[in-house]
């Protein structure tokens, strides 16, 4: 219906495919000299990181404390490498890798439930009934496809039950989904040895063509073909290495911490050397209702080690230039804890870590009242800004307009960059 | 010694949960047994037929007008795999295709219908579809919202025949507790963080059962459509006093409908109106009861045409005007010839709003019945034909259609209500995993849009699909690698369980030389495993055609 003619044109080796499946000839392939890593100056492409925080975390219990007021609880805060930056104490390892990013304490929504604030968040676009939004991730990988590439190029990491989608833009730029990152990426294998393998392919083929008979142009369409071999192509792809991180130092491991969340932050990493432009690694278990104490308490010693581990791998390897890591969930969380010592959904007035990639560093924007009464925070943020911002800085032109299926022309993001991060 | 006697108890327990669990489970993924229907007679009266006389007349006309020569009529075979397809999600079994071929006469098919429609497995398939379009697929607040029951309470109507327009107004007007008055959930699925969100109720009410879009007019008058705020506002007014208590959903007379101005920021109050047919508005009843009564009236013909647009959505898997809930304004039939919508539209009116009636109807129509390959290499012709339902166009099965297909074609008897437990509970639970990982349409799903890379991998090598493709004593596999029949014999059953067609001859020798090859059992259940691997994997399996 719309750009699958990318698809096809782009994607059309099924020749070539066929030499390298079952086989370990996918070096035929080009790709392999565009890592990222290795490329430098203004030519290299950027990617984005987001550290998708599910439930909504708490404001004050991260990057927006107020120790020792009504509102803070029984948090205490501590200072970071950014000058006048303070973030919760329950991350001391992040407040020493923070050097670079900046901090939004004033983002806001109007939209407080899980599902519409995570499409939201998601997407820079209020959920609608009529047209899906897609996601940041799907937007990047449509306007910066990387040709190399024999693994997706949108990629999701860690369970989640929003996962980002390509919405309007089709489903084939949905995430790829990878459930237990670091450990199985689901469906990789062929089920049977390399010569029944074959056999089967070679079945495969003898009835699709009794099927193409007479429906040529229809069934090329469906892109049913391609979408076998690309299938194809990435099992055989010496790229997938880049999910697999038994290849690092055990040193790493650990420092990222043996959580899906670690395990999937440090595949992130070996994902964006491999020339992957949208990640997403998930880290749910923020709704904290109840007992909001200990459970961001448990929340970042998930979140500590991983984040600051990523921060501080990305810069040794002179990634952090060309990736913008993105921290933030659908919304955070009231200010009054509740009878159960909980905090409660508070789409306004909540904070994230954004940085890299060129956006400026080490600005911190906007600030949530220490007394609570006040719902606006200074310097209001909208969600559509911040996203406007990031498509900026990769060269995306944000205000580009595309056909919805219904054929209405929709920008990539309504929002303006904010002056302060550029 | 004593607690020996006390150990056999405890060890048994497990097995006492696990057994009631999968009973339950079992339970509740059935439908009441009932015995799979004989194929009916046609009855005496068969109006039907000048109907779909009509509709065909008016493609007829379309394709002279236009010089387009429609494709040739498919066999009995590929029908049979649509009308599955179309009204019961799946493929049809062999089972299903061996009673078929034993039925004689001309009108064999409409009586195939007619059982199709019969079969509970129908109802259950198409309240999924029906509670896609009223409610969505989220399972929302779950305090609040139930959409298993919604969907069940569906079922039942659709069972039943409950005509169409008594079941719209039931929706729309419905009190009750959500659970114990299932129709209900329709109002509460617009709660969101503890609001009913009303104008989410008037964009789903006019979406769903006039199709029209007028969402947009929430926040502005419609950019390119002549839907005014006010519409918007109007239509929301008479959703102004419904409200959800501990009791459920009902009535309160005395609230009043309030907007927020935009630019003022002053409240308002808004009284409700209709944008068009004033005069179908009731005058007794209250708020909802008269919105349901307008949306439903006889001269609203919005309504009908949508319902007729939706059905063939359905059935054809693409609806006859897309988006399926974007309708052009019906014309003057004093001044143009009806079109297909408005024919089964009066059709389906005149009959009391026959839900059955309809989809009959639809699936005797001519391009119901058309082939799907065309002569021509030319894209611009192949297209005008598919434009003009000259050619039937090749449409990619939802999720649930792949699975129950695979889960059909893994067993030579028919799986519906009256299997057995362990088929029925499988197929509750191999749906839902396989419709989470496979990614749901949600309800959007008359949209079409390309496989992806992770399906063909789960469709390739994932877990469901190498269990039901190796073979077993109970599943389909096992079984043709072991009956003592013709290895041509063989080849053609694999082909009738997967795609419900006979081998073309270049892959009945490909498959039989790899036959010839095998000198044990063993090898020839691996060949008849790599041969379903492949029908499972072809486009054939899982586009419908």
């Amino acid at each position: 219906m719309f750009d699958s003619t990318f698809l096809s044109t782009k994607f059309n080796r099924r020749d070539l495919c066929k030499v390298a499946v079952g086989s370990t000839l996918s070096f035929m392939l080009p790709g392999f000299d565009l890592k990222a890593a290795q490329k430098r100056g203004p030519e290299r492409q950027k990617s984005v990181i987001v550290l998708w925080m599910g439930g909504g975390p708490s404001q004050l219990e991260t990057w927006d404390p107020h120790p020792g007021t009504a509102i803070g609880g029984p948090g205490n805060a501590i200072k970071t490498v950014v000058p006048g930056l303070q973030i919760s104490d329950m991350y001391p390892l992040l407040a020493e890798q923070l050097d670079g990013m900046s901090v939004i304490r004033s983002m806001v929504s109007k939209e407080g439930d899980h599902e519409r604030g995570t499409k939201y968040l998601k997407t820079g676009y209020r959920p609608e009934p009529t047209t899906v939004y897609p996601a940041l991730g799907a937007i990047i990988t449509h306007e910066t496809p990387n040709q190399s590439l024999e693994i997706p190029q949108h990629i999701s990491m860690g369970n989640t039950q929003f996962p980002a989608r390509g919405g309007y833009l089709g489903g084939h730029l949905d995430a790829f989904r990878v459930q237990d990152p670091g450990k199985n990426i689901g469906n990789m294998r062929a089920g049977v040895e390399s010569p029944r393998q074959n056999r089967r392919l070679e079945n495969l083929n003898i009835v699709s063509q009794a099927f193409q008979k007479g429906r040529t142009i229809q069934t090329k369409k469906t892109l049913h073909q391609s979408t076998i071999d690309r299938a194809l192509t990435m099992m055989s792809s010496e790229q997938l290495n880049a999910f697999e991180i038994e290849k690092e130092p055990e040193s790493v491991r650990k420092a990222y911490g043996d959580s899906s969340f670690g395990r999937g932050c440090l595949v992130a990493r070996r994902l964006v050397e491999q020339g992957v432009h949208s990640i997403e690694v998930n880290l749910s278990g923020w709704d904290s209702h109840a007992n909001n104490f200990t459970g961001h308490q448990t929340q970042a010693k998930m979140l500590d080690p991983a984040f600051s581990s990523l921060l501080k791998d990305l810069k040794s390897r002179d990634l952090l230039d060309s990736t913008i890591v993105l921290c933030i969930g659908e919304f955070g969380r009231t200010p009054k804890i509740n009878p159960l010592e909980g905090r409660d959904h508070w789409p306004t007035g909540f904070s994230c870590i954004v940085g890299g990639g060129g956006l400026k560093g080490n600005v911190i924007i906007g600030e949530t009242d220490p007394t609570g009464k006040e719902k606006k925070p200074t310097e209001p943020v909208q969600i559509q800004d911040l996203y406007a911002t990031i498509l900026q800085n990769l060269n995306i032109d944000y205000k580009k307009e595309l056909i919805s299926p219904i054929g209405r022309p929709l920008a990539l993001s309504d929002g303006t960059p904010i002056e302060k991060l550029i | 010694m004593k607690p020996r006697s006390h150990n056999w108890k405890i060890a048994c327990l497990p097995f006492c949960v696990v057994g009631l669990v999968v009973s339950l489970v079992a339970w509740a993924s059935s439908s009441p047994v009932a015995i799979s229907p004989k194929a009916p007679a046609l009855p005496e009266d068969n109006s039907i037929i000048s109907t779909v006389e009509q509709v065909d007349q008016v493609f007829e006309n379309q394709w002279s007008e236009q010089g387009i020569t429609p494709t040739e009529t498919t066999d009995d075979y590929l029908l049979l795999r649509r009308l599955s397809l179309a009204l019961h999600g799946t493929i049809p079994s062999l089972e299903e295709l061996r009673e078929f071929e034993a039925m004689q006469g001309a009108d064999r098919i409409q009586r195939w219908t007619l059982k199709l429609l019969e079969d509970r497995r129908f109802a259950d398939y198409f309240s999924e579809r029906f509670t896609r379009a009223y409610v969505g697929v989220e399972q929302g607040q779950f305090i609040i919202f139930r959409r298993d029951r919604f969907k069940a309470w569906l079922s039942e109507q659709i069972q039943a025949n409950t005509p169409y327009d008594e079941l719209v107004r039931t929706l729309i007007s419905g009190e009750g507790l959500w659970t114990g008055d299932p129709e209900t959930n329709f109002i509460t699925s617009a709660v969101a963080d503890g609001n009913l969100d009303r104008n989410k109720l008037t964009g789903s009410t006019v979406r769903a059962f006039l199709g029209q879009r007028i969402d947009c007019a929430q926040c502005h008058d419609h950019p390119f459509d002549h839907w005014k705020q006010s519409d918007f506002e109007g239509l929301t007014a008479f959703y102004g006093q419904v409200e959800i208590q501990v009791l459920g959903v009902r009535q309160n007379e005395e609230l009043k409908y309030e907007v927020e101005d935009r630019e003022t920021l002053e409240k308002r109050t808004v009284s409700p109106q209709v944008p068009f047919l004033n005069e179908c508005l009731p005058e007794k009843g209250t708020l909802r009861e008269k919105l349901a009564a307008w949306v439903t009236h006889r001269q609203n013909r919005r309504f009908e045409r949508a319902a007729a647009n939706r059905f063939w959505g359905l059935i054809f898997g693409v609806p006859y005007f897309n988006p399926v809930d974007d309708l052009p304004a019906p014309t003057d039939l004093t001044e143009s010839d009806p079109d297909v919508l408005d024919i089964l539209g009066q059709d389906f009116r005149e009959n009391g709003y026959d839900i059955k009636r309809m989809v009959q109807t639809i699936v005797a129509s001519k391009p119901f019945r058309l082939s799907s390959t065309s002569q021509t290499d030319d894209s611009e012709q192949i297209e005008r034909a598919t434009d003009a339902w000259a050619l039937f166009p090749l449409v990619r099965l939802r999720p649930e259609q792949i699975i129950g297909s695979m889960l059909q074609a893994s067993s030579l008897k028919t799986i519906d209500q009256n299997s057995n437990l362990f088929m029925r509970g499988r197929r509750f639970f191999s749906e839902i995993d396989f419709v989470r990982e496979y990614g749901d349409l949600g309800s959007d799903e008359l949209n079409d849009f390309p496989g992806t890379i992770p399906q063909a991998l789960l469709r390739m090598n994932g877990e469901f699909a190498r269990d039901n493709g190796s073979a077993s004593m109970l599943n389909s596999v096992g079984r043709v690698s072991q009956l003592d029949i013709s290895d041509e014999k063989r080849v053609e059953t694999c082909f009738l369980v997967c795609l419900t067609r006979l081998p073309t001859s270049l892959e009945r020798d490909h498959f039989l030389k790899q036959y010839q090859t095998a000198s044990n059992p063993k090898q020839r259940e691996k060949i008849t495993e790599d041969l379903f691997w492949a029908l499972y994997n072809s486009p054939e399996f899982s586009w419908n055609h």
